[in-house]
């Protein structure tokens, strides 16, 4: 896999353009005129305050929200994305703060919510989506057992795998993760962090949300910030500090050198 | 990572007889309820409650309110309510018996008695009770006008639609073959009861197993080989005693002596012959089989039931919730329909005050059935039981002669009741 840097560097299209989007909520401009990119392999981060439009930026792209103006393109396509099922046809997948796991289902029920594995028949094919869900999650969360028990039994981390898996399982090629280490204790925020390597040499492009600004310098190549719903800047994270990414979040200003 | 998370699958060999049989405890509390209610009022009527004629009369009864409460177990499990259930079914009734009395017979010159009046009759019943249906989802889905709202508009306008068409006059009587829809009018006779009854125990033998052999395949826990055994002959057992039972209520002398009559023979003397099934069960039982195989496993069902859970999580997994919701008042207007048939066939008339008050049965039978309102949680067969509960209770209490008024403030009161132990064996359970 190149590296993604070079791919920038030699001016390749990149995987997803997010451009001047915009979109209000009753009169109020949640995301005003941002624009982000992203390259296979690469990790980019959104970083700002809580409300600062991250999340509405995001959900615009995984089809839970529509923007008022703006265009997405995809390897250079245009494309539209009006609801969560036309992002999944373009091989994006979300991992939400919220998980959005059916409280009431099992985990093997919400790994393929929308996709159910079927019989010749056209009847639901529980047992063969069990075994994928044990194979899925025994490469993910190898302690994992509760197979046959609501999602609602399980743990924060298990559930959180429970989400993973479902983004990872599908061939996903844009993968967004919002907050997804939030519930997390340390060994599992590093499992978290292991993951997203993987996801990455194997060229999968990833937005990652986080409040977290040394995950984001360590797990990220650029990092975007937002603040009242605006683009304060993109950054290069191999140019810029801790502290230059704080008061990008802060001050909203942009650090002179790091232009990237 | 938790401690539990690390046991293995199979370290569970100290578990307890019932779980050994993985039944399940709410519907065991429900059965028990039941068979001590019917024992207790078989004992105050002096063994007159568990007769075989009794048990009939239960039966088809129960069958109008039990069809439309699996629909029902849909819209509740999707965090709506159906509160138009009773008056749909009377605008049903009245499409049909208009029908099948005056526009068939007169308007259309089929004459009395067609043998397509049923067909039409019935295909059109279904048709207008689905498309109501279908059109109270449209306005709960895509207008997103509370279910609340649209169906207590629906149960005046559909009431007072009923009343409209027919002028509010009892219409009949109806088509003879479509009486055979309501219960004594069409039975399959005692043989076919016996070989049905067979066919039945046999398919579920058969699924035990085919569920059995899947869950080997895949290298899954499976119960041990006596409780698998156990489990069949119960259910085999069930099955051919309620046949047994129903096909012990023999036609009266008198009734069986015109039948012979009216095709001009004589009856043998000492001739007894049995009911045997109901066809408004065999079409209750349908539904049932058919409600519970799209509740557990096809997509539909499954979508249901995601969306109940938690329906932002369905929506963003790409469910299309709002379509969904057309579908579920769809079927559920289909089922009031099929609902019209059987009660309209039984009554052998439509008079204008059908299916009053039958959208709190069907809720209270859904609601006592164990399906929550806060959506999520509900089973077909919870919801027919809950109906038969409900139905031998106000049966149970006529006939023991408690006064009218009291009979409805026992039925409400065990409802409530119900609900509040409900709550109390999910909190000790730990599910919400």
């Amino acid at each position: 896999m190149t590296d993604p840097k070079e791919l920038r560097a030699q001016g390749a299209t990149p995987l997803v353009e997010m451009e001047d989007i915009s979109i209000s909520f009753g009169g109020i401009k949640a995301v005003d005129g941002v624009s982000v990119d992203l390259h296979p392999g690469e990790v980019v981060g959104l970083l700002g305050h809580n409300g600062a439009g991250k999340s509405t930026l995001i959900k615009v792209l995984s089809g839970a929200y529509q923007m008022d103006a703006g265009e997405i393109r995809i390897n250079g396509n245009k494309v539209e994305i009006t609801n969560p099922r036309d992002a999944r046809s373009h091989n994006i997948e979300t991992i939400y703060q919220t998980l959005a796991l059916a409280d009431n289902l099992d985990a093997a029920s919400n790994l393929f919510l929308g996709r159910e594995l079927v019989t010749p028949m056209g009847l639901v094919n529980d047992a063969a989506m069990e075994a994928e869900c044990r194979k899925i999650m025994g490469r993910l969360n190898p302690n994992f057992r509760k197979f046959n028990v609501p999602v609602s039994a399980l743990s924060g981390g298990q559930r959180q795998s429970v989400a993973i898996a479902r983004a990872v399982y599908f061939n996903a090629k844009i993968l967004i993760m919002d907050e997804p280490t939030a519930a997390l204790g340390p060994h599992e925020t590093q499992m978290v962090a292991e993951l997203i390597q993987q996801l990455k040499a194997a060229g999968i492009g990833i937005f990652l949300i986080d409040h977290d600004v040394h995950a984001v310098m360590e797990l990220c190549d650029r990092a975007s910030v937002m603040k009242n719903g605006q683009l304060v800047g993109t950054v290069d994270i191999d140019d810029v500090t801790d502290d230059d990414l704080l008061s990008m979040i802060i001050l909203g200003k942009k650090p002179e050198k790091a232009a990237a | 990572m938790t401690a539990t998370t690390h046991q293995p699958i199979d370290s569970q060999n100290k578990r307890g007889l019932f779980q050994q049989l993985e039944l399940d405890m709410r519907l065991l509390g429900m059965i028990g309820a039941f068979i001590i209610l019917c024992i207790g009022f078989n004992i105050l009527t002096d063994g007159r409650f568990l007769t075989p004629r009794n048990i009939f009369n239960l039966t088809i009864q129960t069958v109008s309110v039990a069809i439309m409460a699996s629909g029902m177990v849909f819209v509740i499990v999707t965090r709506h309510i159906d509160l138009s259930v009773g008056a749909l079914l009377a605008t049903c009734s009245a499409v049909m018996a208009m029908l099948q009395t005056e526009i068939l017979p007169d308007m259309l010159g089929m004459g009395l008695n067609h043998p397509l009046t049923w067909i039409i009759t019935v295909a059109v019943g279904l048709g207008v009770g689905t498309l109501i249906g279908a059109f109270h989802g449209w306005m709960i889905g895509y207008l997103t006008i509370p279910a609340f709202i649209v169906t207590l508009g629906g149960f005046l306008v559909w009431r007072n639609v009923a009343w409209y068409l027919t002028s509010g006059q009892t219409k009949g009587p109806l088509d003879s073959t479509f009486m055979m829809f309501g219960g004594t009018n069409g039975t399959l006779g005692t043989t076919f009861s016996w070989v049905l009854g067979l066919l039945a125990a046999g398919a579920a033998l058969f699924a035990l197993y085919n569920s059995r052999r899947s869950k080997l395949a895949h290298d899954f826990p499976v119960k041990p080989l006596w409780a698998e055994a156990v489990m069949g002959a119960v259910i085999s057992g069930s099955i051919l005693g309620f046949v047994w039972i129903l096909n012990s209520y023999t036609i009266p002398t008198r009734r069986l002596q015109r039948m012979f009559e009216a095709k001009g023979e004589v009856m043998p003397e000492g001739l007894v012959v049995g009911y045997g099934l109901p066809i408004s069960v065999l079409i209750l039982i349908a539904v049932a089989v058919v409600m519970t195989l799209v509740a557990r496993r096809t997509r539909l069902g499954r979508y249901i039931f995601a969306t109940g859970g938690n329906p932002d999580a369905a929506e963003l997994s790409g469910i299309n919730t709002r379509k969904l919701t057309v579908k579920i008042f769809a079927l559920m207007g289909f089922l009031c329909a099929l609902s019209a048939v059987v009660a309209s066939a039984r009554l052998a008339n439509h008079s204008n005050d059908i299916g009053t008050l039958d959208e709190l049965r069907v809720i209270a039978a859904a609601v006592i059935g164990g399906t929550a309102l806060s959506g999520g949680f509900g089973t077909i067969y919870g919801a027919i039981l809950g109906a038969l509960i409900m139905q031998s209770l106000q049966s149970g209490m006529a006939m023991v002669g408690v006064d009218a008024p009291f009979q409805n403030i026992v039925v409400g009161s065990v409802l409530v009741a119900a609900v509040f132990i409900d709550i109390v064996y999910r909190k000790r359970l730990g599910a919400k």
